[in-house]
């Protein structure tokens, strides 16, 4: 008899349990980023100061490269445990119709700008999908060493696939997008054109042709990561990656290693809260949302990285860096110095041929 | 020592063979200098020249060697500063060893005299071919290690630490590593998981080998195959069904949960020593205990365990290292509260390649090491108490 009661409360205890997690959750939070640099810099810009404010404790985790796969696992365990998540757009929209992400509406649920501009017409064309928040702007750009390139810096894209002035290796990502665009520009298209071309069989294919011509001196990378290394390492000339990495490279770590901003292709990255998340949780994440992505804080965050804040209203506010004392208007790519020739990256095309036009760029690579 | 009287060779044998060495070193620097065939042929040809012009002047051994060494140091040095000096000195020194070592049939005094020329080649041919796999099994982790010292914020070796320049080599990277929140987290969360992971797989691992070892048990075999397969299937199926079940029941994301998954990945393990040990132990000993009046617990504590305690303790130390370095499962199985070292080092190699990482892959060989040389240690204490080894 004895027996029988513990082994009664040893099973109401065990199964009240994980209840017991559930209802403490509202003043814990997860937020999923990129880590490195760019997590640092949301942690100074927004988690600090919001942990500050309201006493909640944040988890960082860094799980931004596979937020899509483990979104839809969680969701099809039943157990979604992240709070907000920090996405790049196209993967945001991927998310949105898949249903797991959460519908914003921007006048409800973000600041609108110091002057009373409405969170709509602040964030304007950014807004590419309706469960994005977008944070801010950054591009994908080449850097290239500059004790290695000769007396000449390159000062186009099309240097990239000129071996004979600038022979050794470059690093770019392993993927069609950016790099096809690049071949073709190259490859004598005019740049309203591109994706017209792309469209077509015989473009991909001349895509890929140019591309050819460089393939055997091409490191392919696919972390932010890998182009500073190698850079840093000497064993490319010149790579593709991020901006803000690039800058780091620069500034933080006094590599010589210049910028080349032609061609760069602008990207968005942003918000997004999981649909599915409890009342008490979907309070916590719309007020950190709220509170993440107003003007000033927008701009705080680029004191610490390279990256332009995706609010109209927060340019203005842009200062120096937080440790090197710099100027970080200049280093920002929507700076118009740097910004005089640049893409946008195409989502609308890109959801429509990427699974294609990735199953031919693998062919090739394989070839 | 001499088991074989011997008499110098030929300059065409000496040659020849140096020649081969040669060829074998030169084809390695060559590849990394970039032309691998060239590398092959000055190899073949400056030791094959050295084969033969040393075979002539085997008197003056002594001064010859000192000569080669010195010559091959400078020759390093000229050609890539103090690294390769020290480079050129152990290669002039090897070459000059070498080359009368064969000249002068030294290789041949310690073999049996009725070993055919065949079976001493084989003799050497193996030990250099499990020199060289130890090289290429041992070299990854090496080169890692100076790495971690690092000034720079690279896995780069800066020409200031290839001049062996102070300025070159810092700790900041061992500094990060203990002043950073997110490792000291990491740490903190992978000392608490794994000790409590090892205690569950210790108990139940050693229970279950009892049990098993025990002639009446039906379905033994099966049973043994059963708790041996998170060893076998693969660690990213377990660790997705982990996930989905543990979702279900709400241990995902729990501490908890970590360690049992963690648990279930060290009992294979705890069992497979602790089983090994058993097949030594004398059953009669259990009978005599019982005869004398002790209840089976007794009998367990006072006479058994203590008996397969080194089993117990080597299994309980490889299912502290599976958990202390297991990646996958916890990627699954925990979120962002849990995240064990592994996890940092995994996300971090892949956003921000820090030598951070680097030098926490050096404790962490370091403490691999002190916990293997422990279970060799007690497996040869175990060795010697039953008397299988005579020393």
């Amino acid at each position: 008899m004895k027996l029988r009661k513990l082994t009664a409360l040893v099973a109401t205890t065990a199964l009240c349990a994980p209840m017991a997690f559930a209802a403490d959750m509202a003043d814990e939070m997860t937020i999923v980023s990129w880590g490195g640099a760019y997590s640092n810099s949301q942690i100074k810009a927004y988690n600090e100061p919001y942990a500050e404010k309201t006493g909640v404790k944040i988890i960082n985790d860094e799980s931004s490269a596979e937020a899509v796969a483990k979104l839809r696992a969680m969701d099809e365990a039943g157990n979604v445990t992240w709070d907000v998540v920090d996405v790049v757009a196209a993967d945001a929209m991927r998310l949105c119709d898949e249903g797991l992400a959460m519908e914003i509406d921007p006048d409800e649920h973000l600041a609108p700008a110091p002057d009373g501009t409405s969170a709509e017409e602040d964030f304007g064309d950014l807004l590419v999908s309706d469960c994005f928040i977008p944070q801010i702007v950054y591009s994908t750009t080449f850097g290239y060493r500059t004790d290695l390139v000769g007396d000449t810096a390159p000062t186009s894209v099309c240097d990239v696939f000129d071996l004979e002035a600038y022979p050794g290796k470059r690093a770019l990502e392993k993927r069609p997008i950016n790099n096809m665009e690049w071949a073709l520009l190259c490859d004598g298209v005019a740049k309203e054109e591109v994706y017209d071309v792309l469209e077509t069989e015989e473009g991909q294919e001349r895509a890929l042709a140019k591309l050819d011509t460089i393939k055997d001196n091409v490191i392919w990378w696919s972390a932010g990561a890998d182009t500073p290394q190698l850079l840093a390492d000497g064993e490319v000339v010149m790579g593709s990656t991020y901006n803000g990495r690039l800058f780091s490279v620069i500034e933080e770590q006094d590599q010589p290693v210049a910028m080349l901003w032609d061609a760069q292709v602008f990207d968005l990255d942003g918000w997004i809260i999981p649909a599915g998340l409890s009342d008490e949780r979907k309070a916590r994440a719309l007020d950190y949302i709220y509170f993440a992505t107003d003007t000033q804080r927008l701009a705080d965050q680029a004191k610490y990285i390279s990256y332009g804040p995706a609010r109209a209203s927060s340019a203005p506010l842009v200062g120096q860096h937080a440790e090197l004392g710099i100027d970080m208007a200049p280093h920002m790519p929507t700076d118009p110095e740097n910004a005089t020739n640049t893409f946008l990256y195409n989502y609308s095309f890109w959801a429509d041929y990427r699974d294609d036009i990735d199953a031919k760029f693998q062919a090739w690579l394989a070839k | 020592m001499a088991l074989t009287p011997v008499q110098n060779q030929t300059p065409a044998f000496t040659a020849a063979v140096a020649a081969c060495a040669g060829g074998f070193f030169g084809l390695f620097v060559g590849t990394a200098q970039g032309s691998g065939l060239l590398g092959l042929v000055i190899g073949a040809v400056l030791l094959g020249a050295m084969g033969f012009a040393f075979t002539h002047m085997l008197d003056q051994q002594k001064p010859i060697r000192w000569a080669t060494t010195a010559i091959f140091g400078v020759l390093g040095f000229l050609f890539g500063g103090l690294p390769a000096a020290v480079l050129g000195l152990l290669f002039g020194w090897f070459a000059g060893w070498f080359t009368f070592w064969l000249a002068t049939s030294s290789y041949r005094k310690r073999l049996p005299p009725y070993l055919t020329p065949g079976q001493v080649l084989w003799h050497f041919s193996f030990r250099v071919i499990c020199g060289a796999i130890f090289v290429f099994l041992i070299t990854p982790i090496l080169v890692v290690m100076p790495l971690s010292f690092n000034a720079e914020n690279f896995f780069t070796f800066t020409p200031e630490m290839l001049r062996f320049d102070p300025e070159g080599y810092s700790l900041r990277h061992y500094r990060d590593f203990f002043t950073n929140d997110d490792w000291q987290q990491a740490l903190w969360n992978s000392l608490s998981i794994a000790p409590m992971a090892t205690l569950l797989s210790v108990s139940f691992g050693t229970l279950a080998a009892i049990g098993l070892s025990q002639p009446h048990v039906p379905f033994r075999r099966a049973i043994m195959a059963v708790l041996i397969s998170p060893m076998i299937v693969p660690l990213i199926i377990s660790a997705a069904g982990m996930y989905f079940f543990y979702s279900r029941i709400g241990l995902q994301g729990t501490y908890f949960g970590v360690v049992l998954a963690h648990a279930a990945l060290g009992i294979p393990f705890v069992i497979i020593t602790v089983t090994a040990t058993l097949v030594g132990f004398d059953r009669s000993l259990t009978r005599a205990a019982a005869n004398m009046g002790a209840g089976p617990i007794t009998t367990f504590f006072r006479i058994q365990m203590p008996l397969i305690l080194p089993g117990v303790i080597s299994g309980g130390l490889f299912a502290f290292i599976t958990s202390f370095d297991e990646v996958v499962v916890v990627l699954f199985v925990g979120s962002a509260g849990q995240k064990t070292l592994p996890w940092q080092m995994f996300t971090g190699l892949r956003e921000q390649i820090s030598p951070t990482i680097l030098a926490v892959a050096t404790i962490l060989v370091g403490i691999s090491i002190c916990l293997l040389t422990t279970v060799e240690f007690l497996r040869r204490r175990s060795e010697r108490l039953r008397g299988m080894s005579p020393s």
